[in-house]
């Protein structure tokens, strides 16, 4: 968490701060930078980030679609079925498609992304996620009970953005 | 008098029967030699299989870490708290079907035991695993309410953790706490509890009020995702402690039958001397007596 050249600025920077008392000027200068963010982006099946610094974050989620800077206002959302994307310190965008989930932003600018499913839209395999779409519109036309009928909409609605994910 | 002869003639007997045992000994050895041997190859290839298995659940548990640690950051974060006059506690107990791990299972049962003991009442107790059932049913089948089973033939997934997950949103409680085996090291493990809330203590939890935009249906979906993932992450926790543990009580296993055949090994081969010797003896003094 904590970047050793940014420790080291800060040193500098805060030294009158040192003088008094080491604790609390680590905090202070921590507090100091704006663009600080705690983020965590993980499925039930692989971890994507772990307590990393990132820049942005769009998700998607029942509420809309949103994207989260450091210091972004506490909430909790969602996750809709969709392509999350990361941006990370250097400028690179990273896709992640999920499957549902949810989003926790705390008070200290801490990011938790939880999904249940987790993949990069690169290893999403075109041709196999249409098919699951038929698969899934089929069984929703089939389905007789209220309860069958909800499980292959939402399944429906996983393969659509599944279909859209792997179209990127 | 009669009976004094009649006592010294049956201990007679039963020399007589010892040396003759002597002879059957070696035969009762070398059986049990074997049996000891097709012991310590099934409790060797267990432990291979074991070891396999723990390989496995420990990179799955790497990957399960995060989405645990987060769920709880949250609870942590907005210092939710149990509410309700009435307590009612619920107990979930994760443990498998499958023996043969050590005191994995046990140590979660006896947690919850003596829980149990000190105020029986107002507390409900999922079982997860029909170890701790067995465990717990003679003592307190009242409180056992749901018991989940085919557990721990193959790992755990998020599809089993979301039905117990449902399970216990059906249930009413105000405070609850899953009680599971925290994976430390291969030789060791922690039985640890991770903190259940229902919907209504998130509600009212004092810091919520600094979540911006909430509505209930957001609430309700979140508190049900994050219970799940809680019990996921709780699952492949006890999941890899018992591999891990089952694969020491194996090895431990082999170790003790091996030092059983060498024991055994040792006696039988003493025996067999013995045999012989006496039966030489046999032969030369009948030998002698003929001169």
């Amino acid at each position: 968490m904590d970047d050793p050249e940014m420790a080291s600025l800060a040193r500098s920077s805060r030294a009158a701060f040192r003088l008094l008392s080491n604790k609390p000027s680590n905090i202070v200068s921590r507090r100091g930078y704006a663009d600080e963010m705690d983020f965590t982006l993980a499925g039930a099946n692989k971890v994507f980030y772990a307590n990393a610094n990132v820049r942005q974050v769009d998700v998607p989620s029942f509420s809309g679609a949103f994207g989260i800077l450091p210091k972004h206002v506490p909430t909790l959302a969602v996750l809709k079925p969709g392509v999350v994307t990361v941006f990370e310190k250097d400028g690179t965008a990273k896709k992640v498609f999920v499957s549902s989930g949810t989003v926790t932003i705390n008070e200290d600018s801490s990011v938790q992304v939880l999904a249940e499913e987790a993949h990069p839209i690169e290893d999403l395999d075109a041709a196999a996620a249409r098919e699951q779409l038929t698969k899934a519109q089929s069984d929703a036309s089939r389905a007789s009970s209220e309860i069958e009928k909800a499980e292959a909409l939402i399944a429906v609605e996983v393969a659509e953005a599944l279909v859209a994910a792997a179209g990127q | 008098m009669l009976g004094r002869t009649a006592g010294i003639v049956a201990v007679q007997a039963a020399n007589n029967g010892q040396q003759v045992r002597g002879m059957a000994t070696l035969k009762t050895i070398s059986l049990r030699l074997k049996s000891v041997k097709n012991i310590q190859k099934i409790t060797q290839s267990m432990k291979m299989v074991s070891a396999a298995k723990y390989a496995r659940a420990e990179r799955d548990l790497k990957a399960a870490r995060p989405i645990g640690e987060g769920s709880k950051t949250f609870y942590e974060k907005a210092e939710v708290q149990e509410v309700g006059e009435k307590p009612e506690k619920l107990i979930v107990a994760l443990t498998s079907d499958r023996g043969l791990c050590g005191a994995v299972h046990t140590s979660i049962a006896r947690q919850i035991r003596n829980e149990l003991c000190e105020s029986p009442d107002n507390i409900k107790v999922i079982c997860v695993g029909d170890k701790s059932r067995a465990i717990l049913q003679r003592l307190f089948s009242k409180n056992i309410s749901v018991v989940a089973n085919e557990v721990g033939r193959k790992p755990p997934t998020f599809l089993d953790a979301s039905k117990i997950a449902r399970e216990i949103t059906k249930q009413n409680f105000s405070s609850g706490k899953i009680v599971y085996n925290k994976f430390k090291s291969v030789v060791s493990y922690n039985t640890s509890e991770l903190p259940l809330f229902s919907q209504g203590a998130i509600s009212a939890a004092p810091k919520l009020s600094v979540y911006d935009s909430l509505d209930q249906d957001v609430i309700q979906s979140y508190v049900e995702f994050s219970m799940a993932s809680l019990l996921f992450y709780a699952m492949k926790e006890g999941a890899c402690s018992e591999q891990s543990s089952r694969m020491t009580a194996m090895d431990n296993a082999s170790k003790n039958a091996a030092e059983m055949i060498d024991k055994l090994t040792l006696t039988f081969n003493r025996t067999r001397q013995a045999v012989i010797t006496r039966e030489l003896i046999e032969i030369i003094s009948g030998a002698a007596a003929l001169e």
